[in-house]
C-alpha cells in the first residue's frame, strides 16, 4: 500500500502555546485509523492543517502519488483534492432539505457556472437514494436538515463526506452524543467507508475506537505518543499516564 | 424526475400575474394610454417604484440569499443612471445646438458643434472641454453598454479585493459604504466630469422624440415593468437550483461550502458582481423618469434605505423585496411629499416631512425585533393555516 498523507514535523503554535508540535504523521490508502488523546491534545489542529484551514508554522504535510504540498492550497482546493472533514460540532446546512444537503455535496464540478446550470438527473437522485440509504436516512430525504436528532445530523454529516466521493475522510468525534445504538450503527459506516479509501478518525470513546479494531495513534501536547493496536497502545506506561490513566 | 421551473415555484407564476395585472390597469387608467385617471407624475412614481423593486431583488439576492449584507448598491444603481444621462444629455444639447447654429449664415462645422456641445454641458462647472469619460457619450450603444460595464467591473474589483482578503460580515458593510462614500465624494467635485454637485438634468426628455411626457412615462414605466419581471425571474431561476443551495450555505455556514470543495469567494464575487449589474440597470431606467441625477442620490444613507426596504419586507424570498420597496417607497413619497395630514398635538405638531424617518426607523427595529421575517413573514402564516384546514 501506498502513501496517500504524509505530515512531517508539523508544529503551529497560537500564541507562543506550542498546539502542533513536530507531529509526524502517515496514512496509506485504504486505511482505517483512529487517533485518540486528552483534550486539547491538538487532534482538531491536526485536522485544521491537513484540511488547510490553519497554516502551520513549519513542516511539510504531502499527499498523494504525484507528491503535492497541501500547505500552498485553500480549503476549497484541498477539499477538491479529495480530503473530506466532518467536524467536532455537527454542521448541516440546517436551513436546507436532507436531499439538497446530499446534492450539494455530490462529487460534481464545483465551478459557479456549472453549478448554477445544474439540474439532478436521474442517475444523481438515485445515488442520494443510496447514501441516505446506507446512512439511514432515506425517510428523512425531504425534511429540513435542522429538524434532525443530533445523530441523524450526525450521519448527514458522514453521508455528505460520502458524497464527495474522497480518498481521505477525517472524521472528528462522530460518536459524540450519540445512544449506544446510534454508535454501533456509526461505527458500521466507518469501517464499511475504509474499505474503499482512507479514514482517520478522532474520539474519545474506547468502546468505539475498539469496535473500528485499527491501528491506534495516542496525541498528548501537539506530538505522537504511541502507536500500534488498540492493547499495544493501552498498554503503554505513558499513554495510562497521560489519558487513561485519569 | 423532471419538472418545469415554474410548476416547481409556483410563486413566480403568481408574482408575474400580479404585475401584468398591476400594469394592466395601471395603463388603462393613465394618461397617454388611457381614460386619464392617474396623472403623469403619478405615472413616473409608480415607475420609478418598479425600478426600486428591482434592485431591492437585487439586494435579496445577495443578501437575503447568499448574505453579504452590501450598503453600497445604490452606487451601481446611480452609476447607471449616469451612465445613460450622459448620452440623454449630451443628444439632446447636440440636436438642441445644431438647430440654433443652423440659423447662421454659414453651417457649422463639426468642431464648432462639439465646443458648442461642450460649453452647454459644462458651463456650469466652468468649463467647455469635454472630459474623458464623456469619450462615447455620442453613441447610445456603447452608453447602454456602459450601463452594465462600468458598474459591473467597478464591483468585480471592489468584491474581488475585499472577498479575497475574506472580509465578511459587518466589516463587509462598512466597506461597501466606504465606497459608497468616495464615489459620491469624487462625484461632487465640479473636475469630476459629470457636472459636480449639478449632476445630469432633463433626462426625461428623449433625444429627438415628439411624444409628449404622458406618452413617453408610459414607455418608461412599461419597460420598468418588464425589466422587473425578468429580474425577478432571472433571480427565482438561479435560486431555485444547486447554485441557490450553495449561496443560502454560504450565508449560513461558510466554512462547510469551503471544505465541501466550493470556492466560497468566487461565488461570492459573482452574486455580488450580477447584483451589481441588475442595480444598474434598475437606475438607467429610474433617472430618466427622475428627469434628473446628482451625486446626493449616491450617498451612503441611500443604501442603507434599501436594506431596510429588503428587511421589512423579508428577506430570502424575493417577492419579500418587493413588497418592502414597493410598499416603502411610496408611502415614503407619501409623507415626504407633505400630503399625508400633520398631526396636531395642541402643544406640538406632528409634521410628516420631519417625522417620517423617525417612523421608518421605529419600523425597522420593531420588524427586526418582533418579526424578523417581515412583511412576507405573513404569507407563511397564511399557507400554515391552509396546510392546517
Ligand atoms: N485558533 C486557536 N487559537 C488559540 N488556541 C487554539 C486554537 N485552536 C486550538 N487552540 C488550542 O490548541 C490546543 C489544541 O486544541 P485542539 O482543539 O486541537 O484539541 P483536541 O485534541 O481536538 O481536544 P478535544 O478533545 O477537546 O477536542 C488547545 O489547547 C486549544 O486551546
Ligand atoms: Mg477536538
Amino acid at each position: 500500500m501506498s502513501t496517500l498523507l504524509e505530515v512531517s514535523g508539523v508544529s503551529v503554535s497560537f500564541d507562543g502555546f506550542k498546539a502542533i508540535n513536530n507531529l509526524s504523521f502517515q496514512i496509506a490508502d485504504a486505511e482505517l485509523r483512529a487517533v485518540i488523546g486528552p483534550n486539547g491534545a491538538g487532534k482538531t489542529t491536526f485536522m485544521d492543517i491537513v484540511t488547510g484551514k490553519t497554516r502551520p508554522d513549519e513542516g511539510r504535510v504531502i499527499w498523494g502519488e504525484k507528491s503535492v504540498s497541501l500547505l500552498r492550497m485553500s480549503e476549497a482546493q484541498i477539499a477538491r483534492e479529495g480530503i473530506g472533514r466532518k467536524f467536532q460540532k455537527p454542521t448541516v446546512f440546517e436551513g436546507q432539505t436532507v436531499r439538497e444537503n446530499f446534492l450539494m455535496a455530490l462529487k460534481k464540478d464545483r465551478g459557479v457556472l456549472s453549478v448554477l446550470l445544474f439540474r439532478p438527473s436521474k442517475a444523481d437522485h438515485e445515488q442520494v437514494d443510496a447514501l441516505a440509504e446506507e446512512v439511514g436516512l432515506l425517510a428523512e430525504l425531504d425534511r429540513l436538515a435542522g429538524e434532525l436528532s443530533h445523530g441523524q445530523k450526525q450521519w448527514l454529516e458522514i453521508g455528505m463526506l460520502l458524497a464527495q466521493e474522497p480518498r481521505l475522510l477525517l472524521v472528528d468525534e462522530p460518536a459524540a452524543g450519540m445512544t449506544p445504538e446510534e454508535r454501533e450503527h456509526t461505527s458500521k459506516l466507518l469501517v464499511q467507508a475504509a474499505k474503499t479509501r482512507a479514514v482517520v478518525v478522532v474520539e474519545h470513546d474506547m468502546e468505539f475506537v475498539r469496535r473500528l479494531n485499527c491501528k491506534v495513534t495516542v496525541l498528548h501536547e501537539g506530538g505522537v505518543l504511541a502507536e500500534g493496536s488498540l492493547d499495544h497502545v493501552t498498554s503503554n506506561s505513558a499513554v495510562i499516564d497521560v489519558y487513561l490513566g485519569r | 424526475m423532471r419538472t418545469s421551473f415554474i410548476a416547481k415555484n409556483p410563486s413566480v407564476l403568481v408574482f408575474l400575474l400580479a404585475l401584468a395585472s398591476f400594469t394592466i390597469i395601471v395603463t388603462i387608467l393613465s394618461e397617454g394610454f388611457g381614460i386619464g385617471v392617474i396623472s403623469t407624475s403619478f405615472i413616473k412614481t409608480l415607475g420609478k417604484t418598479l425600478c426600486l423593486c428591482l434592485i431591492a431583488v437585487a439586494m435579496d439576492l445577495v443578501w437575503g440569499f447568499a448574505g453579504i449584507l452590501s450598503l453600497g448598491h445604490f452606487a451601481f444603481f446611480g452609476l447607471g443612471g449616469y451612465m445613460i444621462g450622459m448620452w440623454l444629455m449630451y443628444e439632446r444639447t447636440r440636436l438642441i445646438v445644431t438647430e440654433a447654429l443652423m440659423q447662421g449664415q454659414i453651417p457649422p462645422t463639426g468642431s464648432e458643434v462639439i465646443d458648442s456641445i461642450g460649453s452647454q454641458i459644462f458651463g456650469v462647472v466652468g468649463s467647455n472641454e469635454f472630459p474623458l469619460i464623456w469619450t462615447f457619450a455620442d453613441s447610445l450603444g456603447l452608453q447602454l453598454l456602459l450601463v452594465v460595464l462600468l458598474p459591473g467591473i467597478l464591483a468585480l474589483v471592489f468584491g474581488w479585493l475585499a472577498f479575497r482578503s475574506r472580509v465578511t460580515g459587518v466589516y463587509l458593510s462598512i466597506l461597501t459604504q466606504a465606497m459608497t462614500l468616495a464615489l459620491a465624494l469624487y462625484l461632487f467635485q465640479n473636475d469630476s466630469g459629470l457636472r459636480g454637485n449639478n449632476g445630469l438634468s432633463g433626462l426625461q426628455n428623449l433625444p429627438g422624440v415628439e411624444a409628449p411626457q404622458s406618452i413617453v412615462s408610459m414607455w418608461f414605466f412599461l419597460a420598468s415593468a418588464m425589466a422587473l419581471g425578468l429580474g425577478y425571474s432571472l433571480a427565482a431561476w438561479i435560486v431555485s437550483g444547486k447554485l441557490g443551495s450553495v449561496l443560502r450555505g454560504i450565508r449560513d455556514n461558510e466554512t462547510r461550502v469551503r471544505f465541501l470543495g466550493y470556492s466560497v469567494e468566487g461565488f461570492k464575487l459573482a452574486i455580488f458582481t450580477l447584483t451589481a449589474c441588475i442595480a444598474a440597470i434598475a437606475g438607467a431606467l429610474y433617472y430618466p423618469q427622475a428627469g434628473i441625477i446628482n451625486p446626493a442620490e449616491i450617498v451612503p444613507i441611500a443604501s442603507i434605505y434599501l436594506a431596510v426596504w429588503v428587511a421589512i419586507g423579508g428577506r430570502g424570498r424575493l417577492y419579500g423585496a418587493v413588497i418592502g420597496a414597493g410598499f416603502v417607497s411610496l408611502i415614503s413619497t407619501w409623507f415626504t411629499g407633505g400630503q399625508a395630514p400633520d398631526i396636531p398635538l395642541g402643544f406640538y405638531t406632528i409634521r410628516w416631512v420631519d417625522w417620517w424617518l423617525v417612523l421608518l426607523g421605529l419600523s425597522f427595529v420593531g420588524v427586526t425585533l418582533f418579526a424578523p421575517k417581515g412583511i412576507g413573514g405573513l404569507f407563511d402564516l397564511l399557507k400554515k393555516k391552509e396546510g392546517k384546514a
